[in-house]
């Protein structure tokens, strides 16, 4: 009895050890935050079309379409957007996922040059000048991407641009669990 | 050649005069300038085109905004931090303050958006028992074994016999055997 008490400070030693190590090593990222809008049905809203350009606004209503959809909220001013371009125009035109987007905070004419020099995959894209929409959806940068399900709930957040990787890991996973 | 020194030498004195004039003058205000910055609170992001027109609102809004966990930053209030998102924020507590929002409606509306992770006081709920109480249990804990230990101890030994005469004199012997 009275040796298991000097065993006492190794067992929480030993504890602490294990505990430190998988936090360590189980790649964990504590500033990974989570949603608090999964499963949820997406925010009320509506946004007109970006000034300039022939691709339609967005709404609340465009979502629940009985298809699944991929939500970009994206900005010209955004870096980590223009690397991730190549990967939702593949999305859309190779798995043939709808995709729409939210520009964020943006100049139009910036949005539209920045939509020409890469192609527009978007099928819908609302203008979110202010950030106000963005706000709604507990956007915490640019780019994020949502997927949404047939009946207009938020299926997954994707934080920070889809590096190509990720694809294959959470996009296509989670769209098929989406689909179900 | 001599008018100019002369002009020289005026400018000189004119510019000492001009400053003492200047800071003659100032010292006070320099005195009251500090006070007053020592008097405000913490530094503030807050930017004077964001603050509202009714002062009682306003004090509100910077008080929520204290409450409030900057969704970049992590560690800051959103009345602190400089993040683009923060100000955002700081915006929707004003407008959800003119709407005519309590407190507690104003936190649960970004609560809804963002998770308990906003507040920067976390919910009390099961999965945060530990996080409230667990101080108090380790104390009480600690207490507890503080007070077994004390009243286990071992009464103080007991006063040891005094010599005898024998061993009195023997002792004696062995100091002076020493000394000598």
């Amino acid at each position: 009895m009275r040796y298991l008490l000097y065993l006492l400070p190794l067992v929480i030693f030993c504890g602490a050890g294990v505990a430190f190590w998988w936090a360590l090593d189980s790649g964990r990222d504590p500033s990974r935050l989570p949603s608090a809008l999964i499963d949820r049905p997406a925010p009320e809203f509506a946004l007109p079309p970006i000034a300039g350009i022939d691709t339609p606004g967005l709404s609340s209503g465009d979502l629940a379409t009985g298809e699944v959809t991929l939500v970009n909220v994206f900005a010209s001013w955004c870096v980590p957007c223009r690397a991730e371009h190549p990967i939702l125009v593949r999305l859309n035109q190779e798995e043939g996922i709808r995709l729409v987007g939210i520009n964020y905070q943006d100049k139009p004419e910036d949005a539209v040059r920045f939509l020409d020099d890469l192609t527009n995959p978007y099928s819908r894209i609302g203008a979110d000048p202010e950030g106000r929409t963005s706000l709604d959806w507990g956007l915490t940068g640019v780019p994020e991407t949502f997927v949404i399900d047939g009946t207009g709930r938020i299926r997954y957040r994707h934080v920070g641009p889809i590096h190509p990787s990720e694809v294959e890991s959470m996009i296509l996973p989670a769209v098929e669990e989406a689909r179900k | 050649m001599m008018r100019e020194l002369f002009a020289v030498r005026n400018a000189g004195r004119d510019i000492a005069g001009t400053l003492r004039e200047i800071f003659g003058r100032t010292v006070g205000g320099l005195a009251a300038a500090v006070v007053a910055l020592l008097l405000v609170s913490p530094v503030s992001a807050l930017m004077p085109d964001e603050i509202l027109n009714d002062p009682a609102l306003e004090a509100r809004a910077r008080a929520l905004s204290k409450d409030l966990r900057c969704v970049v930053c992590q560690n800051e209030s959103i009345d602190s931090s400089n993040a683009e998102i923060a100000r955002q924020m700081r915006l929707v507590v004003r407008e959800r303050l003119v709407a005519g929002d309590g407190d507690g409606q104003v936190l649960s509306y970004l609560q809804a958006r963002y998770g308990d992770y906003v507040l920067m006081k976390p919910p009390i709920k099961p999965e945060t028992y530990l996080l409230w109480y667990g101080p108090a249990v380790v104390l009480v804990l600690g207490a507890i074994g503080a007070g077994v230990y004390l009243l286990r101890r071992p009464k103080a030994a007991e006063v040891a016999e005094p010599l005898t005469a024998a061993e009195r004199a023997r002792l004696n012997r062995l100091l002076n055997k020493d000394d000598a």
